[in-house]
């Protein structure tokens, strides 16, 4: 057993640096490269590009990072764990077996993990009884069903063990928890049981400090951000575990970016709910055990951490559609600029009441003085510039795309000192919501399968 | 003596659904126990009343020196259903780190803090 082991945190979700999966291979020695593509809405966009061709629905970009990475894989060894298979494992799988036959790449064992995916089961899973209510609302999923794009419970590391086990040295999952993606090849290395609670949950928090890339390690960081070295080139993090559950989280050297107490616990309280119960689908970690402590130049010990068993549930994922929805923006300058982008609202306000159009959702801001901090930013009635930044949102696709069709004659017909619409139309987009609900864990049935 | 919390402590923040967090810690382990008696729910739901729909909730994590907030309704339904400019509830953090605390000038000496820089006080409307 190795005493030690080093996994990598390559892409925090899916369009994230594209060059960061061979940084992480080619920096330095590293046991594991985890690449995290999928976010809550990403799995309805897969859904669509399945619809469209039976072939995709998977995140195209880790084809171009698997490439990068091969001669890690097949010469030092580098294990691959990606949740890139989104709605579509098999079909990542045949793109990475072929990028490999391309590259005469011999060696490559892909894991694909799948049984996430609901959609297929929905109507019959309802009739069974399972409500799947909205976490947030209450509401039935019976209320929107007939608008469901996709619907995938969060799984979690046990298949990614079991693909590790049989010898997978890239396992491609669809809807993986994130933080799985991590703890699972701990778990598979150091033969953690399934009750072991409080390495599970170490191995859940390590997922969670690296699963936004560089997030932990320099990037987006307000403590002292002036100081924080060459982002240029930020390091992304890796995690050196061992077996009782400590790690160090750290980079390679020669990179840009910090990791230290302050980047690690922005990143800890990140999405954060009740520290207390940080629920994942193998163990439930309790935040408020974390200890963190220097461990020399862009090092963070991490240690203490309590876990306990989950509960009988696993999260759903659902998207859906839900109507239409435009923002155009147009730029106010002194004098009065705020004072002129008020003006330009009411006006607009007003055609778009005597046009009769109806939408479920009006909002204005006024970027540049307040948009963000509301009343907080005080008076800001000398901006230099302000943006009128106009948004409607409703079911009615026409309506929405009307709306888009009175902003650029404010230029000539509403107030003035007004400038900055070259992009011309605001564009109509359909929105796809999201539904958070639980269903029985005895329900969701994983299965694995390795391919040469 | 007045402090602004943007002195005091660092944040991040985020989203899930319609709720945003605000994760701050105390830039001095010694300032923590200030920012747990100040930075009360109370408070918290006055500095944001108007920006946001739902409660506030707290919870408290001695161990990094941190607490989490919880903004319900803070984002405009959320995710992609959203119209704001933050819809995913980033700078709430910042937005948070605006607020003046008054503290007795013999804690604030004994405890170092640094007066608020005039020039970051928001001028009110």
């Amino acid at each position: 057993m190795k005493r030690i082991v080093r996994v990598a945190g390559g892409q925090g979700f899916w369009g994230d640096d594209l060059d960061a999966p061979r940084r992480q291979v080619e920096g330095g020695q590293i046991d594991y490269l985890m690449l995290d593509y999928l976010a809550e809405v990403t799995m309805s966009i897969l859904q669509k590009q399945k619809e469209r061709d039976p072939s995709l629905g998977y995140a195209r970009d880790f084809v171009g990072a698997m490439e990068s990475v091969l001669p890690a894989v097949v010469e030092k060894g580098v294990k691959v764990i990606a949740n890139a298979g989104g709605v579509n494992p098999p079909a990542a799988a045949s793109a990475v077996k072929a990028v490999a036959q391309k590259n005469n790449a011999r060696g490559v064992r892909i894991g694909v993990v799948t049984g996430d995916d609901l959609l297929g089961r929905l109507d019959s899973l309802l009739a069974d009884g399972h409500v799947l209510a909205n976490m947030d609302t209450g509401q039935p999923l019976s209320t929107i069903r007939d608008r469901v794009l996709s619907a995938n419970a969060y799984i979690g590391s046990q298949p990614i063990v079991e693909a590790l086990a049989r010898g997978a040295n890239v396992v491609i999952t669809g809807r993986s928890t994130d933080t799985a993606l991590t703890m699972a090849p701990l778990r598979h290395e150091f033969g953690w049981t399934a009750t072991s609670w409080d390495q599970l949950a170490a191995g859940i928090v390590a997922g969670h400090i690296i699963e936004c890339g560089a997030q932990c390690s320099g990037g987006n960081c307000l403590y002292d951000w002036r100081s924080i070295p060459d982002l240029a080139n930020v390091g992304y993090p890796i995690v050196e575990a061992t077996k009782d559950g400590t790690f160090v989280v750290t980079k390679h050297a020669n990179t840009g970016g910090r990791v230290s107490v302050p980047t690690v616990t922005e990143q800890l309280v990140y999405e954060m709910g009740d520290p207390h119960s940080y629920i994942t689908p193998d163990v439930i970690a309790d935040f408020t055990s974390i200890q963190l402590a220097p461990d020399g130049e862009n090092r963070v010990r991490v240690s203490g951490i309590k876990g306990r068993p989950p509960t009988d549930k696993l999260k759903v994922s659902i998207a859906y559609r839900s109507g239409f929805k435009a923002v155009g923006t147009l730029v106010y300058a002194w004098p009065d600029a705020l004072e002129k982008a008020q003006l330009a609202d009411e006006v607009l306000r007003e055609r778009l009441n005597r046009l009769g159009l109806k939408f479920d959702r009006v909002l204005t801001e006024f970027v540049g003085a307040g948009a963000t901090h509301g009343k907080l930013a005080g008076d800001q009635s000398d901006a230099p510039e302000v943006q009128l930044r106009f948004g409607v949102r409703g079911q009615d696709r026409a309506a929405v795309e009307r709306f888009t069709r009175e902003i650029a004659p404010l230029v000539l017909n509403g107030p003035p000192s007004v400038t900055g619409f070259a992009g011309g139309r605001p564009k109509v987009e359909e929105i796809v919501a999201y539904w958070p609900a639980l269903i029985d864990k005895s329900v969701v049935r994983t299965s694995v399968e390795v391919v040469e | 003596m007045k402090v602004q919390l943007v002195d005091l402590a660092h944040a991040r923040s985020g989203d899930k659904g319609d709720t945003a967090n605000v994760g701050v810690i105390a830039l001095k382990p010694e300032w923590y126990e200030l920012l747990t008696q100040s930075v009360t729910v109370e408070r918290v739901a006055e500095h944001f009343r108007g920006m946001i729909e739902g409660d506030v909730e707290r919870f408290e994590l001695p161990n990094l020196n941190a607490l989490n907030f919880l903004l319900h309704g803070a984002l405009d339904g959320g995710g992609t259903l959203s119209l704001k400019t933050d819809a995913q509830g980033k700078v709430y953090s910042t937005a948070l780190l605006r607020m003046i605390i008054d503290v007795p000038d013999a804690d604030a000496a004994r405890l170092g803090l640094p007066a608020a820089n005039s020039s970051r006080v928001a001028k009110s409307r």
